[in-house]
């Protein structure tokens, strides 16, 4: 279970975002809204622990995420804004390397099949320089068919470069996902049309 | 935890396979510096004996440097830093890999070649082993401290010559016990005095330079 509780942050000396709290239980997913430069980025970000929050907490099964140190990185994925892909390396490559340093090693097999299931068939061998922006989105995205045992998934505008037919794609994994009891907080500025048991929306003001 | 090390430095030296010109650049940069200064000092055998040890770490240094930028910088751009942020190890972890990768790469093609460049300045026969082990030792040191300067500089426009502002003082104390080892052994004296102190340095670089990478890096990436 993830909590929010009264999170502020600060970006230089503006204040982006203050007193933001939610729950996140299993199975729920939080779509956090507003305009560019709010701070939904920032959001995630500090959920990841990539970013100190100047107030407030972000607390995981009850502790600090700060007492979790590295282990609390074993609970999550995040996909970020950039897709985190080598451009000298095929899609293949990419996602063996991501798998064995998250600690969740795949075979070759695996990741050819989540590949294929985004839509990247006959394109696992290509340098990722040769793909389009939406296909390094879906090779991005295909983490997380190999990131199913971690429970809370971050994705920061999962959507974006998708055509219709990869985003219906993405939606089925995410709700495979909460099914399972899994945890997605993400950003979009598309309907987000999951079906779960429990969607909140989050709207910070910039 | 042992394993994490290795796949990143597997990764980066597959990524230096690929692009193999990276790699080249820095080797063919200490090449061509350390070959300069004979064609602008003449060929004088006994002014080119004294000044070798100095050109050839100061071209050493000047090369290392050269390659920092690569260090972060490109995982930077594409988002794989956030990602080698997140890996389940301690910071430091990953540090220690994506530095012993840089030395992979960039400093020991420079250590392996530069007993090569030192004939054209005709430095005598028993002071190449000394050459060769002032470097292996002083050599990582390099790639160590500029992780530093590497990790604080991320993300910053113009940051390559900042990195040398950074990086290049810090470098002096290198320089200092390298190109003294291999002057001690030039002109007959015990070099081992020098090795002794670029070992110590190296130690007390291994333990903490990592952790003040980190450290940089996450003021960096806030």
């Amino acid at each position: 279970m993830l909590e929010i509780i009264g999170l502020g942050c600060v970006r230089g000396e503006r204040r982006l975002f203050g007193n933001v709290s939610f729950t996140l239980e299993p199975g729920g997913l939080v779509w956090i809204q507003g305009g560019n430069g709010s701070g939904k980025t920032t959001l995630l970000r500090t959920l990841c622990g990539l970013t100190q929050a100047m107030a407030g907490e972000v607390r995981w099964r009850g502790e600090p995420i700060q007492a979790w140190g590295e282990d609390y990185r074993r609970e999550l994925t995040y996909i970020a804004h950039a897709n985190g892909l080598k451009e000298e390396l095929s899609a293949q490559e990419n996602l063996l390397v991501a798998a064995r340093l998250a600690r969740q090693p795949a075979s070759r097999v695996e990741v050819d099949g989540a590949l294929q299931d985004m839509g990247l068939a006959g394109r696992e061998h290509l340098p990722v320089k040769f793909l389009s922006q939406g296909q390094r989105r879906r090779a991005a995205l295909a983490r997380l068919k190999l990131a199913q045992p971690r429970p809370l998934w971050l994705l920061d505008e999962p959507f974006n470069a998708l055509d219709t037919h990869a985003v219906a794609g993405v939606r089925q994994i995410m709700e495979d996902h909460l099914t399972r009891g899994g945890m997605i907080a993400l950003t979009s500025h598309q309907d987000v049309g999951v079906q779960a048991a429990d969607t909140q929306v989050l709207r910070l003001n910039a | 935890m042992m394993r994490t090390l290795g796949h990143i430095v597997s990764r980066d030296i597959l990524l230096a396979i690929r692009r193999r010109a990276d790699v080249a650049t820095t080797l063919f940069f200490f090449v061509i510096v350390a070959s300069l200064f004979p064609l602008g000092m003449g060929p004088e055998p006994k002014l080119l004996r004294a000044m070798a040890p100095g050109i050839l770490w100061v071209a050493a240094l000047l090369a290392s440097m050269l390659s920092l930028g690569r260090l972060f910088d490109a995982d930077y751009a594409d988002g794989c830093l956030e990602q080698l942020m997140l890996v389940p190890e301690p910071l430091a972890l990953v540090v220690i890999g994506k530095v012993m990768a840089h030395w992979l790469i960039s400093g020991l093609p420079l250590v392996l070649i530069a007993p090569v460049i030192a004939l054209q300045f005709d430095l005598p026969a028993g002071s190449l082993g000394t050459l060769l082990l002032a470097l292996l030792l002083g050599t990582p040191l390099l790639s160590l401290i500029g992780a530093i300067g590497a990790a604080l500089t991320v993300g910053v426009r113009g940051g390559g010559v900042l990195v040398s502002l950074l990086v290049l003082p810090l470098y002096v104390p290198v320089l200092i016990f390298g190109a003294g080892a291999v002057d001690a052994s030039a002109t007959g004296m015990d070099a081992s005095g020098h090795l002794s102190i670029l070992g110590a340095l190296l130690l007390l670089g291994m333990v903490l330079a990592p952790w003040a990478t980190a450290a940089a890096l996450r003021i960096s990436l806030e």
